[in-house]
């Protein structure tokens, strides 16, 4: 149960602002708090968790093996439907990994400051889900050897890719967000890494030196850092919506009934952050109460985060019925015939599953009981990524599966390595995200003190210590 | 004399931001050019305080983005027009509307390139040494407390009559580190 202290933030006061950093934190124990995962001896539970999860990352090695081996006649794929798990699971895993970039840069250009508590761990999940993204369009090209073929590389047969493809689009869009994510996130961490560096002994103190880049606070510096960090959220924020933009456009561009949709870049967009919310809201529940950090990560987030679901969960739904709309309203009989099928066809079940977690469930966050219910919201995101999922697998193997010629109708059913190789992704991701909590700052640590009312230099010593340097 | 040459400065320890806001703005008003303040996190205001110009980065970012978009056509314009032409759907070779998400990408990532390093390369990190670093108060710059130092090199620097200026500014200790 929450205590008084945790709900504490959640009214708006006209007069002045809500806190978000609860409890009687300072400087200084915001950041034993934040150093704590790093200096405690290694929990039995988070070794658990890690074997759990580096078994997975086994799982994914020695399925890749078996494919790289054996060829993607191992995969479900049939002659009819030649993308499925394998482009589901890229989708699934590059939609989660826009939370992150989302939290970090519009909200930082909109001046949302609860963002400072979570965005240094979403913006983690978003580089290690941009990785399990990579992992899958990198195996299904089939001749794994000859993958460089997707960059423009000069090479001995002087062929170059096809630039007016958006398959080859979202080479650069993918990579470019991989990259310039990674380079957001090192720079956020550098003044924490410090802070590390300057509280470890040994081999540690050198590890977070090297990475902390010389780091020693110099105002100097703090302005073109901050200049730096503005202009990277500038340029992220585009980018974000470019990269599920370009994503959709591997369909949108496509003749295919029910891909060939101008809706298709704004609705996955929406659809990419209300997964990602999710998946942020289920790590940030996990991380919070395993290394307490109740006063940082307060209700208040878990709520904006909440509304934001909601916000995106109906646009979502929205672009569903909007769809259907469309298909009825061009008089398109192959549009209309697969939308039909959608809902009634053979993968009916996947598409109600879908409607059902992504469209129903989500509107319990009308309630501000149920936003504010740590249990509802982690089960609540569970469903959604559980929806956003079908709901990439609906759009590609249901428009897939029924094409023009009935002759070629087919049903499409995953092999035991289509499976394994989407739960090993997920050992690849737990593996990744254990090792960052346990090793770097969950939380910015130089961030959140910003946001705390004694870092205004222009009194408000709630306190602290008062000034002891003459007359205001 | 071998002494003050091995000197880097006077470093200043403040308990707040308030106190050491209010120190900058005295030490900016003495008219000194050689020194800084050091902060767990960035201070609202304080490069007003201090006197300190604008950030270049944005120019650095500019020129990097610029340069990256028209890297990005150019690139695109060139293998389809020069090194590999080949009519796709009946398109123009040079069919500027499709190159466009690949421009944007790169202006993205070359903008971000300059961002990013254009930052350390201005503040001149990595720096994995720095005299600063002798000091064992100095940790905690990254943890609760607020500074300023001064180097020995500014010219109205004066070992002791400095200290005492800093401690009348508010300090709660002084000490002078050595390069």
């Amino acid at each position: 149960m929450e205590t008084s202290v945790t709900l504490a933030n959640l009214e708006e006061h006209v007069d002045k602002r809500s806190p978000l950093v609860l409890g009687k934190e300072t400087f200084a124990s915001v950041t034993n708090i934040v150093a704590k995962p790093m200096e405690m001896k290694t929990p039995k539970a988070w070794w658990i968790c890690f074997l759990i999860a580096f078994s997975g990352l086994g799982v994914l090695g020695a399925s890749i093996a078996y494919l790289f081996w054996e060829g993607v006649g191992v995969w479900g794929l049939n002659n009819r439907v030649g993308w499925a798990w394998d482009i589901t699971n890229f989708v699934f895993w590059v939609g989660i990994g826009h939370a992150g970039t989302l939290i970090s840069a519009i909200l930082f250009l909109f001046r949302q400051k609860w963002r400072t508590s979570i965005n240094r761990a979403a913006e983690a999940m978003t580089i290690f889900a941009v990785i399990c993204a990579l992992v899958f369009p990198g195996i299904h090209v089939g001749r794994v050897w000859v993958a460089y073929w997707l960059f423009p590389i000069p090479n001995q047969m002087l062929m170059w890719p096809n630039f007016r493809s958006p398959l080859l689009w979202d080479v650069f869009a993918v990579s470019t967000y991989f990259t310039v994510s990674t380079l957001f996130w090192f720079v956020g961490l550098i003044p924490d890494i410090a802070t590390f560096r300057d509280r470890s002994k040994g081999i540690r103190k050198f590890v977070y030196g090297i990475f902390a880049l010389g780091w020693r606070g110099s105002q100097r510096h703090w302005l073109n850092y901050e200049r730096a960090y503005l202009i990277l959220a500038a340029l992220s924020t585009p980018l974000v919506l470019s990269v599920h933009t370009i994503v959709s456009f591997d369909f949108a561009t496509s003749q295919l009934p029910g891909w060939h949709a101008t809706i298709f870049p704004p609705y996955f967009v929406a659809g990419a952050i209300f997964s990602g919310f999710a998946m942020v809201i289920n790590l940030m529940i996990l991380c919070r109460w395993v290394f307490k950090l109740e006063h940082l990560v307060t209700m208040r987030h878990f709520e904006n985060m909440a509304k934001i679901i909601l916000l995106t969960g109906s646009m979502v739904g929205y672009a569903y019925a909007m769809e259907f709309f469309i298909a009825w309203y061009s008089g398109n009989p192959y549009e209309r015939f697969i939308f039909i099928s959608r809902a009634t066809g053979p993968y009916a079940w996947a598409y109600w599953t879908m409607v059902t977690c992504n469209v129903v469930i989500p509107q319990l966050f009308w309630s501000r009981k149920i936003r504010t219910n740590l249990w509802a919201l982690f089960i609540i995101s569970v469903f959604v990524n559980i929806g956003m999922w079908f709901e990439r697998f609906v759009i590609i193997v249901t428009s897939l599966h029924r094409t023009f010629l009935p002759s070629s109708w087919a049903y499409f059913r995953p092999t035991i390595i289509d499976i394994s190789t989407f739960i090993g992704s997920f050992g690849l991701f737990f593996t990744l995200f254990l090792l960052f909590v346990r090793f770097l700052p969950i939380v910015a640590i130089s961030e959140v003190k910003t946001v705390m009312p004694e870092a205004d230099p222009h009194g408000h010593d709630h306190g602290n210590k008062p000034a002891t340097g003459g007359a205001h | 004399m071998s002494q003050k040459q091995n000197l880097y400065g006077v470093l200043a320890e403040f308990p707040t931001a308030a106190a050491v806001y209010q120190a900058c703005e005295k030490v900016r008003d003495k008219g000194f050019k050689n020194w800084d303040a050091h902060t767990p996190f960035p201070v609202h205001g304080l490069e007003k305080a201090m006197g300190l110009k604008a950030s270049k980065v944005p120019w650095i970012v500019l020129v990097m983005g610029l340069s990256g978009a028209t890297g990005g056509m150019g690139l695109q314009w060139w293998i389809n027009t020069q090194a590999y032409p080949l009519v796709i759907s009946g398109k123009p070779f040079f069919s500027w509307q499709a190159f466009m998400p690949v421009t944007f990408e790169l202006g993205v990532l070359l903008g971000s390139f300059g961002a990013v390093f254009g930052m350390l390369f201005i503040n001149r990190l990595p720096m994995w040494y720095h005299s600063l670093f002798r000091s064992q108060r100095f940790e905690k710059v990254t943890d609760d407390k607020f500074f300023i130092s001064i180097e020995a090199i500014d010219p109205k620097f004066d070992a002791t009559a400095t200290s005492k200026m800093l401690t009348e500014l508010g300090a709660t200790h002084v000490e002078l580190v050595e390069q």
